[in-house]
């Protein structure tokens, strides 16, 4: 279980948000929205563990994070708005590394399933990242999603980027993971198709 | 929940970092050459008298060297910063020093090593021979390394700062002065024929010194620049 | 906690600790005057004429203080940066941004001094040695921090980084100090070394402790004035721009 206490945050002098207090029960997802520049991104790094709140805390099954550090890194996956990809490698290659740094399955059929539940076809995997599209090296990125057995998922607009039909898989990707009794927080501008039942809402408030 | 251990880790890092640069091999080949050209510059400067070249050889090849591994920085941590992969290095549970070490450990596999490996023939450019070749050559295998991790503070201090190259150049060179006086000192020394132990063993200790304190002091750094 | 009946640790807030700062820094700044006058008056009117270098030497006076209070300056503001760090405090932080403008002009001074010397006695503006040596890489790193410092635009991550890379220049100052050594006596052609200093009459003596307590003083006076302006820098706040005095000093500025 996931919760912060009081959070309060600020990027250089300007105040984002302050005492915002949520739980994350397993099997839910948080929504995190808000326009542009209300502190989204600051707010998912700091559940991260790489920003530091101004103000009070946030815990992991009871304990602050702050002190579980490691422990508490390798219970998630973060995936923010930067793809965390090298265009040099292929995504066959990206996708191998992030793997085997996750401490996950990162053998070559397991990661060719994932590329393709993504969306991408076989052909694309042997190509150097830099010549996909924009969406399509999103998509890269999101792979590590159905290869991740981590509990707690970190996603900074995942949708950004993707079609209808990437949508879709994603969507049914979260799905399955909250079933398992995961959990997601996920800063978004759109509504996600989810039972209304798992997903909370938070709106960041100064 | 899963994880990598310690060494898979490390391995991990520095066989990503290999990788590319096998994919970009120019960034191996511009170390070498700036050492040459560089290197070449000074008789052209000088005068080519072999007895100054001999003289200055010490001092050239290794503040060419040192050059050398100024200017490759930029390379450790930048793209790493910039495509978002920075970030994931930071949250892989493990010490970020650990991983530190790997990053380094590869960056000086691309760019320092060809230096110690090409230094033989540059010695020989500058009039040195026998075993005071021997000296340089061990001086820069134990003062490269050294270089990269104490540079790789530096690096991680300036992180996507504007006008970054400059500012690590002012903020590391004078962490490189006694590296740079022992590395030098050693084979100076070999040729008045007073011995190169002596600079050699506090080479050493400046590796193991850095060793020990640089890359915790370079993830502390990056983690400030990623905050 | 109380100590002489005062509770310190209301001072230890930006607010609190600006009046304290300004009432403190007259006191400071007449010691100063007062202790580097004597000391002046000391070292060129009273000191013995030296055998060998005649008058010239006197300048040792401002020399070897300045050198002092340019590694003291260093070690303490090295101190501040890693209370900061470790405390996370903000107060820290501004006094070590405060004290390194001013280590750095004693680094200078000592540097200039020393050419100063160098010229009559050696014959040369500037000597290689081992002290002279170790002030210009120390001048480095207080240039190095100050830029560090500059070129970046985020608060929180300028105050740390500069901190950081005050520590590890704070560990590096001894070792550049041997290695230096080192290197002067492995290159025996210099033979020309301002440790070679001359032989200390106790008024000599005096009169330097006299000039580095003078320079001690300076030295608290302009910090806690750069600290002031630091701390009415950073706290611009509308609640806060009610205590007037700040609100003039940040407008003035």
């Amino acid at each position: 279980m996931f919760q912060t206490v009081s959070l309060s945050g600020s990027r250089g002098e300007r105040q984002l948000f302050s005492d915002v207090s949520v739980t994350v029960k397993p099997g839910t997802l948080l929504a995190v929205v808000g326009a542009n520049g209300s502190g989204k991104t600051s707010f998912l790094r700091m559940l991260c563990g790489l920003l530091s709140p101004d103000a009070g805390t946030i815990l992991w099954q009871g304990k602050d994070i702050r002190q579980l550090k490691e422990f508490y890194t390798a219970q998630l996956t973060y995936i923010g708005h930067l793809n965390g990809i090298k265009d040099e490698l292929t995504p066959v290659e990206n996708l191998k590394v992030s793997a085997w740094l996750a401490g996950d399955d990162s053998s070559g059929a397991i990661v060719q399933m994932a590329l393709e539940a993504v969306g991408l076809e076989r052909s694309v995997h042997p190509l150097p990242t830099r010549v996909l599209s924009q969406g399509q090296k999103r998509r890269v990125a999101l792979a590590r999603l159905w290869l991740s057995t981590r509990q707690l998922w970190l996603l900074d607009e995942p949708f950004a980027s993707l079609d209808a039909v990437a949508t879709s898989y994603l969507t049914q990707r979260l799905q399955s993971h909250l079933s398992n009794g995961g959990m997601v927080v996920v800063a978004t501008h759109q509504e996600i198709a989810l039972p209304t039942d798992s997903v909370q809402h938070l709106r960041l408030a100064k | 929940m899963s994880q990598p251990s310690m060494s898979e880790a490390l391995r991990g890092v520095v066989r990503r970092d290999l990788l590319l640069a096998m994919r970009r091999r120019s960034d191996v080949a511009m170390s070498v050459f700036f050492v040459v050209i560089v290197a070449s510059l000074f008789p052209l400067g000088v005068g080519p008298e072999p007895a100054v070249l001999r003289m200055i050889a010490s001092g050239v090849l290794w503040v060419t060297a040192l050059l050398a591994c100024l200017l490759s920085l930029g390379r450790l941590f930048t793209a790493d910063y910039l495509d978002g992969v920075l970030e994931q290095t930071l949250l892989i549970p493990q010490p970020l020093a650990v991983l530190v070490i790997g990053k380094v450990f590869a960056h000086w596999v691309i760019s320092g090593l060809p230096v110690v490996l090409l230094s033989p023939l540059l010695g020989l450019q500058f009039g040195l021979g026998g075993d005071s070749l021997g000296v340089l050559t061990l001086s820069l295998l134990l003062g490269t390394p050294t270089l990269s991790m104490i540079g790789a503070i530096g690096a991680a201090l300036t992180l996507g700062l504007r006008g970054s190259g400059l500012l690590v150049a002012l903020l590391v060179l004078p962490l490189f002065v006694p590296v740079l006086i022992f590395g030098a000192g050693a084979v100076t020394s070999n040729l008045a024929g007073i011995g190169s132990e002596a600079n050699l063993s506090l080479l050493g200790a400046c590796f193991l010194l850095s060793l020990a304190f640089a890359p915790w002091a370079t993830a502390v750094a990056l983690r400030i620049a990623l905050e | 906690m109380s100590f002489l009946g005062i509770n310190w640790f209301k001072y230890s807030s930006p607010q609190a600790f600006h009046p304290l700062a300004g009432r403190m820094i007259p006191w400071f700044s007449a010691a100063a005057l007062a202790l580097i006058g004597i000391g002046l008056y000391f070292g060129f009117f009273i000191a013995p004429t030296d055998f060998q270098q005649g008058d010239a030497y006197r300048i040792i006076f401002v020399h070897v203080p300045a050198a002092w209070m340019s590694m003291f300056l260093y070690v303490i503001m090295a101190a501040w940066a890693g209370l900061g760090l470790g405390l996370n405090a903000r107060p820290s932080f501004m006094m070590a941004q405060a004290i390194a403008p001013t280590g750095a002009m004693f680094t200078f001074l000592a540097l200039l001094t020393g050419a100063m010397w160098g010229k009559p006695t050696w014959g040369a503006w500037w000597v290689w040695d081992a002290r002279l040596t170790s002030e210009l890489i120390l001048l480095f790193q207080y240039i190095g921090i100050i830029l560090l410092r500059t070129s970046i635009d985020d608060l929180r991550r300028a105050d740390r980084a500069s901190a950081v890379f005050a520590l590890v220049g704070v560990v590096n100052v001894p070792i550049i100090y041997f290695s230096v050594r080192w290197w002067n006596t492995l290159h025996q052609g210099a033979s020309v070394s301002m440790t070679a200093s001359p032989k200390m009459a106790a008024t000599m003596v005096t009169a330097m402790l006299v000039m580095t307590l003078g320079f001690w003083m300076y030295s608290f006076a302009v910090t806690l004035a750069r600290v002031r302006c630091v701390i009415a820098e950073r706290e611009r706040q509308p609640s806060w721009g009610k205590n007037s005095s700040i609100q003039e000093v940040a407008e003035a500025r």
